[in-house]
């Protein structure tokens, strides 16, 4: 009975998982396949041939895939930079240094958690009109690169370094900053990791803003680029159009599956922001 | 002082990038502002007046409060089961989690082209199966009645691996011994174990499971403004799509603002029910 039920649970959590990866199954069969092999309508994922393979050599190179895909990593590595470089020396001084002024930073940091990108947008873009930002990569980037979530996460793991530890550097004579650097910053690494993948992850994804700020194609990040791409074929080219969708997926999914619990555990941190 | 040289590149961006738009989006809710208006008139409540008697916004909240509840409950259910099961499975756990997994770390925008793709009338293998079970082929995005029901769909995909994550972690709290003694009071089958230990000391994650579901599906944008753009006949309409219709593509500056407003109040109030629901749980311990 133990065992007929084991086999039963392996069982329908292998049709499920089927029915979970059948999307990805089928946009990597349908990138491999002519457009004469769609037009047939089959339900088969599997492609007759290979000849499809040529739908990855259009979409790289006759059409503008590799310039949204270096957006991407152009934007989502500026603004994981400046996140890091602002949010950890704040995190560290609210963690562990008393001055005037403390309480009502952290305030405004757990204000900012709270705010999505939705909220501020439309004084954000009649900001960066009048200045004449928009459209431009300092657009993408800036709304996003004082990350409050990050100074809250760094500041609570700072808070579960014993301050004995410090004190002991500053006896060695280590100035603050030397503390924050040699010191704090290897002791970070795991929970800077976790943070990392959590802004990629968001930050490679998103489409709200990137459709807010930027009009020009060839600014376009990723998913811009696969919705630009979308209305542009009006719909014809499926086979490319699948080989789009497959290129811009796959470096986070190979990451993931290179890197599991570290992805599970940075995406997961996104529960605590709501 | 010496805190501040740490704090101050962080604390002026915050006030820039955040601060200032967050008092920008209430100033101008009040005002009848479009873009490219020189002169800023103040409206009053006008706009929350006329947002009230609003079809389209009438339209676009219920949709979404449908589409949230139809997201909500599957999601968490589904997500506690993967969670209980795949922590229970003798083979494969790895593999189960990471496919369950793939979805959420996917991107949404890709995804939605390619399901765009799957339930194509034609060309789209969910109708060549439809059609090979004898039944009619049917356009599920472009028809008033499944095109929520259809998104919602694709929402539980996204959701439930996501939430089965957030439960298994919860459950790798639950001690051990309880089990046991569980086992020793005749509690021996699976879901005798997970009525009488699983959920009551799973209590305080599945809420909060519940509302950090909610408050994801509530935000739903990407499927809608990539496969829909809200139709047929604002049959998908959802709020944050009005929100961006209405400012970024005819800048009623000033309207939209207003809606952005009440969009934000309902996530607020949702959120420090959750934050209470944190500082609970940590009490707990």
């Amino acid at each position: 009975m133990r065992h007929v039920i084991a086999t039963l649970r392996v069982v329908m959590l292998a049709v499920l998982a089927i029915l979970f990866l059948a999307p990805f199954i089928y946009m990597l069969g349908f990138s491999l396949k002519t457009a004469s092999e769609i037009f047939s309508g089959g339900l088969s994922p599997i492609p007759n041939s290979l000849e499809g393979l040529s739908n990855y050599v259009n979409v790289l190179f006759e059409r503008p895939l590799l310039t949204y895909l270096f957006n991407g990593v152009v934007v989502c590595a500026a603004i994981l930079v400046f996140q890091l470089i602002f949010a950890l020396p704040c995190a560290y001084a609210l963690a562990k240094l008393r001055f005037p002024g403390r309480e009502f930073i952290l305030g405004l940091v757990l204000f900012g958690m709270l705010v999505p990108i939705q909220v501020t947008a439309l004084p954000l873009y009649a900001g960066f009109a009048r200045f004449g930002l928009l459209d431009s990569y300092a657009a993408l980037v800036l709304p996003f690169i004082s990350s409050a979530f990050a100074v809250f996460l760094f500041r609570q793991f700072f808070l579960t370094i014993p301050n004995e530890l410090l004190d002991a550097a500053r006896l060695d004579g280590l100035s603050e900053i030397s503390i924050v650097i040699r010191v704090l910053l290897p002791l970070t690494l795991p929970a800077a990791t976790a943070f990392s993948i959590f802004s990629v992850v968001s930050h490679w994804n998103d489409l709200f803003w990137p459709l807010v700020a930027v009009r020009s194609p060839e600014l376009n990040t990723p998913p811009l680029g696969i919705l630009f791409f979308r209305s542009a074929e009006a719909g014809d080219r499926y086979g490319e159009l699948m080989a789009a969708t497959t290129i811009v997926t796959l470096p986070l999914v190979l990451a993931f599956l290179v890197a599991q619990r570290r992805f599970i555990e940075g995406v997961s941190l996104g529960a605590l922001k709501g | 002082m010496l805190a501040w040289p740490f704090v101050l590149p962080f604390l002026i961006g915050l006030i820039v990038f955040l601060v200032v738009p967050c008092i920008g989006v209430v100033v101008l809710a009040l005002t009848d502002w479009q873009l490219g208006d020189s002169a800023i008139r103040f409206a009053g409540l006008k706009n929350f007046v006329q947002l009230i008697s609003d079809d389209v916004f009438r339209r676009s909240f219920t949709n979404t409060m449908l589409y949230a509840a139809m997201v909500t409950p599957v999601s968490v259910v589904l997500g506690l089961w993967l969670a209980v099961t795949v922590e229970r499975s003798s083979i494969g756990r790895a593999f189960f989690r990471s496919a369950f997994f793939l979805p959420v770390v996917s991107t949404t925008v890709a995804m939605a082209v390619v399901w765009e793709f799957l339930l194509h009338p034609a060309l789209g293998p969910v109708n060549a199966l439809m059609s090979l079970m004898g039944l009619p082929r049917h356009v599920f995005l472009n028809d008033v009645r499944t095109v929520l029901p259809t998104l919602a769909a694709i929402g539980i995909w996204e959701n439930a691996g996501y939430n089965m994550v957030l439960f298994i972690a919860g459950l790798k709290a639950i001690p051990n011994d309880l089990y046991d003694a569980a086992a020793v009071d005749g509690a021996e089958r699976p879901w005798e174990r997970f009525w009488t230990v699983t959920l009551p000391l799973l209590g305080p994650t599945l809420l909060f499971v519940i509302i950090i579901s909610f408050l994801r599906s509530f935000r739903v944008f990407e499927t809608v403004a990539s496969i829909t753009q809200g139709g047929p006949q604002f049959a998908s309409e959802v709020v944050l799509y009005t929100i961006y219709r209405e400012g970024f593509v005819y800048f009623h500056v000033g309207y939209a603002s207003a809606l952005t407003v009440v969009f934000v109040a309902l996530l607020l109030i949702l959120t420090v029910v959750k934050f209470r629901l944190i500082d609970r749980s940590v009490h707990y311990q």
